[in-house]
């Protein structure tokens, strides 16, 4: 492997501190990865073992307590995401990292396809290639044609999921996030989302992976790092 | 100083008109700016054209004649009142009702129709100075937005006009900015005399007493009528249904401005000269060709 | 980086003291005490507040009444003066110290170079005027004097926050609360504003009606990519809208980050209380 990773993950760890009960919740302790352009790294371990959290932390939707994370960024800097500037995390997610988590935020009101193509208009590309783009993945995940012009306001949970997962797909960010991306998916669509990340990785996207059943994890990882739920805490009451 | 009928020459003392002349000149000095004085009482009831009574009255000397009109004619009770008291107050001026003779002309709503020339002053009589009162009740804000020639609301005013009434509504006192910065309001002169003011050769003085504020149009300065690039300024034009230029019914004049009556036997409307002075010398200029 | 990380405002350190105020105001008070200095009894209604804003960006700024929210936009728009702490508006390629400025200035910038749209329309609109002339009047403020140019903007505005044109000569005083704010925002952007103020918008409607208002202020940053700083105390609102927030308490600044990072994993005892109660 002589590959350098895109993201390097350093002894990361993560507790939340509940003012309110007096109470420190660790969730993840001593976490150490690495993610690769073109390779999938899938995170496993059992409940509670901070899965979901490491990836908010490089996300920054949570603040690490500890350690650092690492990202070579598309210009060439090596990018601190656990300290960088909020400024400078949004231009990122705007550009070089993508998120699929379970819930779908989009703007009310816009068609489909455009909320799927969004990154896309956000990064510039032309607003007729962006929707071509858009329409390609949506047509590869199954998602009905009657669909694309409607808001995904009233879709079902399986079909939100398949718009996320375009949305993101598309993109085509240089590291993408994706936290159980086929959790409410049927095993024809899942096949599908299989082929559009196999695509992805020839077009030497990084990803960080979480997913629910371990097939997936033996089809798609190229590395796997196992995560242990971090020790309780002792000394309640310790908030600050 | 002459004193005459127990009254000091002018009736102001000497002070007093110092002090009218030094915000005359400040007045000019910035073309449209309201220059506050200490406005004196006068043995009439203010509102009645005390302020530009005091103009005329510190301004008047020895030898000038003195012309006073109230709506175009010489002979209404406010104009023979008003010429009456500066007669008895300046014992060696002059009158008359003829434009072209005048030195001084003290009027309310209207300028002559007969063309001013440089050896004129015309004393407008104003009830409110500020244009900007229609649109804004504290005088502080008047202020800075006169300081700013910030005028905006003014024409916003303009802009619900057309809107409601497809034309430009004001008839009177029509905002006229002076030399590319304050507006003034002019008096309530009609539209139709406001391109009087455009670079008039004499200079134009207006004062409001109540209000306590002179300001001028100097000589030869830029009077323009607040408008809209493709709404612009008009004045009055007096058509008949026919799209005709109504004359006068007196003197035929088709340029004047004129003033509506209703016939009491006939019950027809009837228009005539406003300017008094002017529709006699029509008259009389059609007599002589005729002779 | 790119030119969408274009820097459009920069407040340092600011701080509005309303009373004579004293050596110990700042000490004195603070998120955990109160925001009235026992010695004095000035108020000390923001201290210590700074943030920068980049073009296209939402910045949301959350509170209780009292925490200095609007106190900060206030100022911003020249509707207040600050006690202490510079502020510079970066436009095309000047920089203005909004502090500095003197009242012609001021005004040059708050009617071309901002919008602001208050919670109440009265303070935003001329009830006395048409929704047409409200809008007239910022144009008319920025130079232009071109009635048929005017109207014509006015009509595209309208239409565009979704005002019936033809309701475009009616008072606003005749509309509903709603229809009043979505004037309030066309005539907000009738100079087509990099730097958009937004002080608690849809407190007060319902809640149909806000979160249509809420959709046509998004689409309008990512149609212009409008900076905007929208002051409330709706958890909501900020999701939907804010990419970063500030939270204030007894004028103090308690924590400030990105938006998804300040809900999902707030730091103060005051944040995630307020987020607590909000779910």
């Amino acid at each position: 492997m002589t590959v350098a990773p895109i993201l390097r993950v350093e002894n990361f760890s993560k507790s939340f501190v509940l003012h309110e009960q007096g109470k420190v919740i660790p969730s993840s302790s001593g976490v150490n990865l690495k993610v690769y352009p073109g390779r999938l790294t899938a995170l496993i371990g059992p409940t509670g073992a901070g899965k979901s959290t490491v990836l908010n932390g490089i996300y920054r939707t949570y603040l690490a307590t500890g350690g650092r994370i690492l990202y070579q960024s598309g210009a060439g800097e090596e990018i601190d995401l656990a300290q960088a500037d909020d400024h400078q995390i949004l231009a990122l997610r705007k550009t070089e990292i993508g998120f699929v988590t379970q819930f779908l935020h989009f703007l009310p009101r816009q068609k489909t396809e455009d909320v799927v193509a969004q990154p896309l208009y956000q990064q510039g590309v032309d607003r007729h290639e962006a929707r071509e783009r858009a329409r390609q993945t949506l047509s590869a995940l199954n998602l009905p044609k009657r669909l694309w012009s409607i808001s995904p306001a009233t879709f079902s949970g399986g079909e939100k999921q398949r718009v996320n997962l375009a949305r993101g797909l598309t993109a085509k960010p240089r590291l993408l996030l994706l936290d159980e991306p086929t959790a409410s998916l049927d095993p024809a669509t899942t096949q599908r989302v299989v082929e559009q990340i196999d695509k992805l990785k020839k077009e030497n996207v990084a990803m960080l992976a979480i997913f629910h059943q371990m097939h997936l994890v033996e089809q798609l990882a190229d590395e796997v790092v196992e995560l242990i739920p971090p020790p309780a805490e002792n000394g309640n009451g310790e908030t600050s | 100083m002459t004193e005459t009928n127990g009254y000091q020459f002018g009736f102001l003392d000497e002070y007093a008109k110092k002090e009218v002349r030094r915000s005359v000149l400040k007045a000019i000095a910035l073309p449209g700016y309201q220059v506050p004085y200490s406005s004196r009482e006068m043995p009439m009831g203010r509102g009645f054209g005390t302020g530009g009574l005091q103009l005329t009255l510190a301004l008047i000397g020895a030898g000038e004649v003195l012309k006073v009109i109230d709506q175009g004619s010489d002979d209404s009770v406010n104009a023979v009142n008003l010429r009456t008291f500066v007669e008895m107050t300046c014992p060696d001026i002059s009158t008359t009702t003829k434009t072209q003779e005048a030195t001084l002309i003290q009027s309310r709503h209207r300028i002559p129709e007969k063309a001013l020339t440089e050896r004129q002053v015309l004393v407008l009589q104003v009830p409110y100075p500020d244009a900007l009162t229609v649109v804004e009740a504290s005088e502080d804000r008047r202020k800075a937005m006169h300081g700013e020639a910030d005028y905006s609301r003014l024409l916003v005013k303009l802009y619900e006009d057309i809107v409601t009434f497809d034309e430009i509504t004001i008839s009177h006192r029509y905002p006229t900015r002076i030399n590319g910065h304050y507006i003034i309001d002019p008096s309530p002169i009609p539209r139709f005399d406001v391109p009087k003011m455009h670079q008039s050769p004499a200079l134009i003085l207006l004062g409001a007493g109540r209000e306590k504020k002179i300001y001028a149009v100097p000589p030869y300065t830029e009077a323009i009528p607040l408008a809209f690039e493709d709404v612009p300024f008009r004045v009055e034009d007096f058509s008949d249904a026919q799209g005709r230029r109504r004359p006068c019914q007196r003197c035929g004049c088709r340029l004047s401005y004129l003033d509506e009556f209703i016939n009491s036997t006939t019950g027809d409307k009837v228009y005539q000269c406003s300017d008094v002075d002017w529709c006699n010398d029509q008259l009389e200029m059609a007599r002589e060709q005729a002779a | 980086m790119k030119e969408g990380m274009k820097k459009i405002l920069e407040l340092d350190s600011f701080s509005k003291v309303y009373g004579r105020g004293c050596l110990r105001c700042f000490e004195e008070t603070g998120p955990e005490q109160t925001n009235i200095c026992p010695c004095c009894r000035s108020v000390v209604a923001a201290h210590d507040v700074s943030f920068s804003l980049y073009q296209g960006e939402i910045l949301g700024i959350m509170g209780e009444s009292g925490s200095g929210k609007s106190t900060v936009v206030k100022c911003l728009y020249s509707d207040g003066q600050p006690t202490a702490g510079v502020a510079t508006f970066y436009d095309n390629g000047q920089h203005h110290s909004l502090f500095d400025l003197n009242k012609a200035q001021q005004r040059q910038l708050r009617n071309q170079r901002f919008g602001m749209v208050y919670q109440n329309p009265n303070l935003g609109l001329n009830f006395d005027i048409s929704a047409g002339g409200n809008i007239a009047e910022r144009l008319l403020m920025s130079g232009d004097n071109n009635y048929g140019r005017i109207r014509q903007r006015a009509r595209d505005l309208l239409r565009r926050t979704e005002v019936l044109p033809e309701r475009m000569d009616e008072k606003p005083k005749n509309f509903s609360g709603g229809m009043q704010q979505r004037v309030q925002i066309a005539k907000a952007l009738a100079t087509d504003p990099p730097l958009l103020f937004l002080d608690e918008v849809t407190t007060g409607l319902d809640l149909s009606v806000q979160a249509a208002i809420l959709d046509l202020i998004l689409e309008i940053q990512h149609e212009l990519q409008t900076a905007m700083i929208v002051v409330t105390h709706d958890l909501g609102v900020i999701r939907l809208l804010a990419d970063r927030t500030l939270v204030m308490k007894y004028g103090r600044v308690i924590e400030a980050g990105l938006t998804d990072q300040i809900l999902e994993d707030p730091q103060h005892a005051y944040t995630q209380r307020l987020v607590a109660s909000a779910l």
